[in-house]
Parts: C-alpha cells; structure tokens; sequence
C-alpha cells in the first residue's frame, strides 16, 4: 500500500462515494458493537452472509458490519440502505425471511420493525424513529455508514482532511485559534477549554512532548468512549494527529481500559492501517512531521482515568495522583510536557478543521458549544447512545428520546457523571444540559452517563452504591479519601441496616465536605457528590431509614420484614411461584405467607408483586 | 536467550508457558516501565500471578522485587491467587446496579456457595465483580472468561452457567 498524498484523500472519497450514498447496491448493515455482539449479531450476519450466497445475490446486496447503531436496547439491529428501514432484536431465524419477503418482494417484515411504545405506531425508517429523530450526530456521524476496520470508507466520510489540512495548510497558531473560536470544552467531565490546554502545550519548550488520549472511561454506567472507539477509531487518531501539529510532538498514547478488548482490537487495527497510508509514522503526507501512537492497556483501576495517576501507570508504577502543579502541559509524562484529552474531545476535533471553528460554535448555549454524546441507562425504555445539542432539556432526553420510564413507573432522579456526579430530581428537569447550569444544581455534566432512577429506587442505597465504588477504588494516599470514604461508607450501610442514629446526617455532611476539600485529587474531591445531592433533594428518604426504620423504595433488606398485608394481596400467586428456596405457602383465594426461616431475602417476591403487598 | 538466573519451580507453570513468558520479557527488555503490560501478559499465560514469577519479572526487567509486588497488588485486573477453571466477572456498574445484578450474584451464592473473590470449593469457577464493562445497554451483564451475557435474570444466569463443565 503506497503512503498517501493528499490528493489521495479526495481520489478515495470519490471513488467510494457511490457506497457511501447507497446508491450502488442494497446494503445490510448489522450492528457490530459490545451489546448487539452480545446479543448475537455476528450469528446474524454469518446466516445474512450465507443466505445472501445460497439466493446468488452477491452482485445486488451486501453485507456490512457496522460499529455500534446506537439503540442498544433493541439489538441485534439491523438497517437496510437505501431505504434506511430498521429491524430490531433479528436472529438467524429471521434472516431467511428477511431476505425473501424484504429483499425479494419488497415488503417489509412488520414484526421485526420498531413499535413506539407509548403511541404503538410502527415506525419503519431509523431517521423517523424519536430516539433518532431528536438526536444530532456530530461525534457519532459515522456510525451508519462506516464497516468496521475501513480506513478507506472513513477517509471517504472526510476522514484525514480535517488532518491533512491542519498539517499543510496551517500553523500550530491557526490550528489553535479554530479551537477557540470552536470553544470546545474537554468531554471527559470537567469540561475544561481545549484550546487552552493545547496552546499550554504548544508554548512548552521541550524536544519531547506527548500526546495522551485518555480512553479509561471507568465512570460505571459510561459507554461513550467505547462506541466512539469501536465504530471510527479512526476519528481519535485524527484528532491526535492534529493535536501532534498543533503543540509539536512525535510520540502518541492512547491509555484504553484493559475492560474493552474490542476497542482496543479496533484501535489497534486502525493504528496499522494509518501507518500503512502513512497518515502516522515518519513524513506524514509528505509533511516531515512524525507522529507514532501507542496503545497502553489499563488494569482496573478506576483513579488512572486522574491525569496525574494515568501517567504514573504508563510510567509502570502504581496509578497514584500527585499535586498540582505542576500541570501537565509543563510536566507530564515521564516529565515531559504532555496534552491529555479525552476520546470525545479529540473525536470532534477533525470536524472543527474541516468546517472550521464556527461552525462548531453555531450549535449549543454560549458557554458550552457543539454536541454531548450521553450513555442512556437504567429505568428508561429506550436504552442507548444519545447526541444532543448542548442545551437540550434532561426532560428531552429522558423522555422524547428515551421514551419515558417503563413497567408503569414515576421519575425519580437521574445521575449523571457516574460516581463523582450529582442527582437531579424531577424539579429540574427542564434544564438545559449545559456544563455550567449543571452545576448550578451541585450536579456535573461529567463524561456522559445517565441513569435513569424510578420510583423503586432508594437513594439511601444508591449513595452507598457510589460510595462503596469509590471507596474501593481510592488510591489509599491521602487520608481524607482513604479514611474518610470509608467513615462515610460505615454510616450509610448503618442506614441500611436500620443502624441509623440522631447526628448521623450532620456527621455525612461534615465528613463530606472536610473530604471534598481536602483531598488530593477528583476522586477524593466528587466522591461525596452522591450523598451531598441525595441528601439535599431526598433528605426525607434518609430521615425515614433513620427515625422510621423503614425504607420507602423497599430495597434495604434489613429493612423490610417480608410480609404479605393480606388487605393488599390479591392472591395472584406470583410470589409463589418465582420464589427461588419455596419460602412462600399460597392458595387460591387466600393470601400469600412467607415463611421468615426459609426466606433469604433475594428481594424476588416483591419484585414480582403488582400490588405493593410485601412489606 | 542467556540469564544470569534461572526459571524458578512452581507447579503451576509448564516449560512451554515458561518460553512464553520468556518471550514476553524479551520484547519488553530494557522497559520497566512496561511492567503492567508485562503482568498482564503473563497473567493471561499462567491464570494468575504466582509470586515466583513475579520475583523473575523483577529480575528480567531489572527492577526491585517489591515495585512489582507493589504494581501487581495495586491494579485490580492482577490476580495473586489462583482462580477456577471458569472465571465469572459479575458487572457492579450503576446501569447493572439499577437493573438487578445484586439479585443475580445472591442466587449464584445461593446455588455456588460463591461470595465475590470467592473460588467455588470444586474449583469450577470463580466469582469476581468488574466496576463497568460498557455493556449498560443490556443490563445487567456478566461475562465468563472472555464471554459477554446480557440482560440477566437470576434464572439466566444460573442457566449459563449449566453450560460450562
């Protein structure tokens, strides 16, 4: 393969362009991501491969894997091009049947088509489908065109021209200055100016400078980065290739969590493709600029997602966070000035040198520019990738694109940012996401995930879930973090277990922030963030596993005495008969009775139970 | 290749996976900034990390003992212990928090005997919890060895795991 000029960049776009159009064939595009992987989309494409043989249509159809579609929930997903028709939760069984009736006759396969589950309409076309409809794909502009492991079919998509640009066309000064005018702010959740941390790399004198991608995305609940990597690897290393222009360097780092084997595969299938191209390696496009990327493989540890820490676990120590400063720009790595931005960040960087820096800035609030793309989660209908326009509401987004809330349940909070991040209730749901706003409610946008938390959840639990996470995940340097989540955790689980004392809620408060302020990095910093936002939104929740020993949600199991109120029971035998260890004695017309001895406390009978009758 | 030290004895380490690893330190010798990359590889070779192999690690790469021990106990992903034949890794994320996993890990304890960290007493499998494998669109997940599984049910579950021997 010869390394490109380029000129090749736009020889290449034009050759492909008929396919990226859909114009020359019927395509079949199947979801390659983690979920639909999981759920069985490589079976799918094998039988659409074979079938697609057996019926000699080779010359007419064409099977594609794509990266991930995005609407996870209703995977295996598959959409057929031109015509943009989407199929839902496909098996191999239903491949002959699609290709017969679809392909063949024309007619699509109702039973396989979306159905909006509150309006029942069947929607046959993705873009009409609400959870797509209202979304804006910038970062994620690839996901329904590019296969997997394509560098040529990225390249036809505008791949490398951002890059190409940056690198012929303009000076580390101009590429900054686009970044500006773009005002792009750091996606991995603290928002921070790009164009200032790049201009700090820039104006550091040093031979050797690096630049880091941080790819931990450990935030429980994130997915973001995973897509972004598995479905156009290739938009992050553009990214830090102009990143490599604009401050000067020949050395590359792509820190990728060791959870994500796919992307890692992905990234590094993409890496070797760029260097055969010579779009990394030495002279690039004939440009003398060298740029080489590595990819460095985590171990589980949640706190090498902090600057500092990452850069200690590339250095082969433990992933232990130092003070500040100096910053990174002035002394990263191996003490050497390094740029270090998310995988979201760099992954809007090509566009914004392509179309240039307004053009980012015509779309968001005006202090937060271009799109966030979010990981929707937890008690929503639709589950998936979701892109918006900075500024759109929560309520948007947890209800016109995620659908609602399903099994006929109430709102109740959504987190956002994971276990440094605050919740927001039902009060504010019509604020704009926007990195400031957010703050005003003492919650962070943070990376991108969102969890959608019914009625059925109890806020005392959840703020021991992110404690008990954090907690764990502490490094062990600094006493307030080391100590302190630990003190915080003990009170909590106190709660649970209807331990809870008069001062417990002051001491959660007091520790909290003597933790926020005294720690030595953003772990120790937001790991109190949960219990600070729940217990000003639901403090009552609190008070009653306190002074009631109840738990309103029914999730503590200390504190449920599982009983059946026979006023309540309906007798419909469901606890009966999905109680795993037989604890449950039932007959017809009476009410169910729980045998307290047997009972392990698995929670299963009052899952099932339509009527509130366990207590 | 010529050491200086020889392969130490450890039941658990045949002589092919020995010229792995050996093969392992070359293309990192001269990198003790490599070392996690180096565990993990290894890891993947021997199941776990004996501390036999750990102390050879330390020689190759020409770095103190304790800078490994202290890299390998650090990182969660490194096993000092050995493992079952069959790994579970339960996912404790907040999607698969919300969606129920802790009443899947209570029936695998209920039917295993299996507490997190804990290796069955047939040594068949053992239970570890991961922090969040990105899988939230089909909570809650688990994977067993390098297989992923979705949308968990107590009674999936248990009937995945009927398939492995």
């Amino acid at each position: 393969m010869n390394k490109l000029k380029s000129n090749d960049l736009q020889t290449i776009q034009e050759e492909y362009a008929p396919r990226m159009n859909f114009r020359d064939k019927t395509y079949l595009m199947i979801c390659g991501g983690l979920g639909c992987h999981t759920t069985g989309s490589l079976e799918v494409k094998e039988a659409l491969l074979q079938e697609i043989q057996l019926r000699g249509l080779q010359d007419k159809v064409k099977v594609v894997e794509t990266g991930c579609n995005g609407f996870c929930g209703t995977g295996p997903v598959l959409v057929v091009q031109p015509q943009n028709v989407f199929y839902q939760q496909v098996t191999p069984k239903d491949v002959p049947e699609i290709v017969e009736q679809h392909l063949l006759q024309d007619r699509l396969v109702q039973r396989l088509l979306y159905q909006d589950p509150a309006s029942k309409e069947i929607i046959s076309e993705q873009h009409q489908i609400p959870f797509f409809s209202n979304q804006l794909h910038w970062v994620l502009r690839n996901k329904d065109y590019i296969e997997v492991e394509s560098i040529e079919q990225y390249i036809a998509r505008e791949g490398y021209k951002g890059a190409a640009k940056a690198i012929l066309d303009m000076d580390s000064h101009e590429v900054i200055g686009e970044l500006e005018k773009s005002n792009l702010r750091g996606r991995g959740g603290a928002g921070f100016p790009a164009h200032i941390k790049w201009k700090g790399g820039a104006d550091a004198r040093a031979e050797i400078k690096y630049v880091v991608c941080n790819a931990d995305e450990g935030d429980p609940g994130a997915f973001m980065d995973r897509s972004i990597m598995e479905t156009d690897p290739h938009a992050v290393l553009e990214g830090m290739l102009i990143a490599a222009k604009a401050i000067g360097s020949s050395q590359g780092y792509i820190y990728c969590r060791a959870e994500y084997p796919l992307a890692i595969r992905r990234l590094s299938i993409a890496i070797e493709q760029a260097k055969e191209y010579g779009l990394l390696g030495e002279n690039i496009l004939d440009s003398g600029l060298d740029f080489q990327i590595q990819i460095f493989q985590g171990a589980g540890a949640f706190v090498c997602g902090e600057v500092t820490a990452l850069q200690h676990s590339i250095e082969g120590k433990r992933g232990m966070p130092r003070p500040r400063p100096p910053r990174s720009t002035d002394k990263g790595l191996f003490d050497k000035p390094t740029l270090l931005n998310n995988v979201e960040t760099y992954a809007n960087v090509p566009q914004i040198m392509v179309n240039g820096g307004d053009w980012f800035a015509s779309v968001g609030t005006e202090k937060s520019k271009g799109t966030k793309v979010f990981a929707l989660s937890g008690n929503v209908r639709n589950i998936g990738l979701v892109e918006v326009p900075m500024g759109t509401s929560l309520r948007r987004i947890i209800f016109e694109i995620g659908g609602g809330i399903p099994d006929k349940k109430e709102f109740k909070a959504v987190q956002l940012g994971g276990p440094s991040g605050g919740c927001i209730p039902e009060d504010y749901l019509d604020m704009p996401v926007d990195f400031d706003e957010i703050n005003k409610v003492n919650a962070i946008m943070g990376s991108g995930a969102m969890i959608v938390m019914d009625e059925a959840t109890c806020m005392v639990d959840m703020a021991h879930y992110f404690m008990d996470f954090t907690h764990e995940e502490s490094c062990g340097k600094c006493p307030p973090c080391r100590e302190g989540t630990e003190r915080v955790l003990n009170i909590l689980g106190k709660l649970k277990q209807g331990r809870g004392e008069k001062g417990d809620l002051e001491e959660l408060e007091y520790l909290s922030h003597y933790i926020m302020e005294t720690s030595l990095c953003g772990l120790g910093k937001s790991a109190p963030t949960p219990v600070l936002s729940s217990l000003q939104y639901f403090r009552e929740e609190f008070e009653a596993h306190i002074y009631e020993k109840r738990c309103p949600a029914k999730r503590c199991p200390d504190l449920i005495e599982f009983k059946v109120d026979p006023e309540k029971c309906t007798s419909c035998g469901l606890c009966y008969k999905h109680c795993p260890v037989g604890a449950v004695s039932w007959e017809k017309k009476e009410p169910a009775v729980i045998d307290r001895e047997k009972c392990i406390k698995c929670m299963t009978c009052i899952e099932k139970c339509q009527f509130d009758a366990i207590y | 290749m010529s050491r200086s030290f020889s392969r130490p004895y450890h039941e658990g380490i045949t002589d092919s996976m020995w010229s792995e690893i050996d093969q392992i330190l070359e293309d990192n010798a001269g990198h003790p900034e490599a070392v996690t990359q180096v565990l993990r590889q290894c890891q993947d070779v021997v199941g776990y990390l004996p501390r036999e192999l750990m102390d050879y690690i330390a020689r190759a790469l020409n770095m103190p003992a304790c800078n490994v021990f202290g890299v390998a106990s650090f990182y969660s992903l490194f096993s000092l212990q050995p493992k079952g034949k069959h790994v579970i890794k339960a996912c404790t994320g907040t999607a698969c928090h919300v969606k129920g996993i802790k009443e899947v890990m209570g029936r695998l304890q209920q039917v295993y005997g299996l507490k997190d960290g804990d290796t069955s007493p047939d040594r068949k499998f053992t239970l570890e919890t991961v922090r969040c494998v990105g899988a939230c669109g089909i909570a809650p997940a688990m994977l067993v060895n390098k297989d992923t599984f979705g949308k968990l049910s107590p009674d999936k579950a248990l009937k995945i795991l009927q398939n492995y021997e």
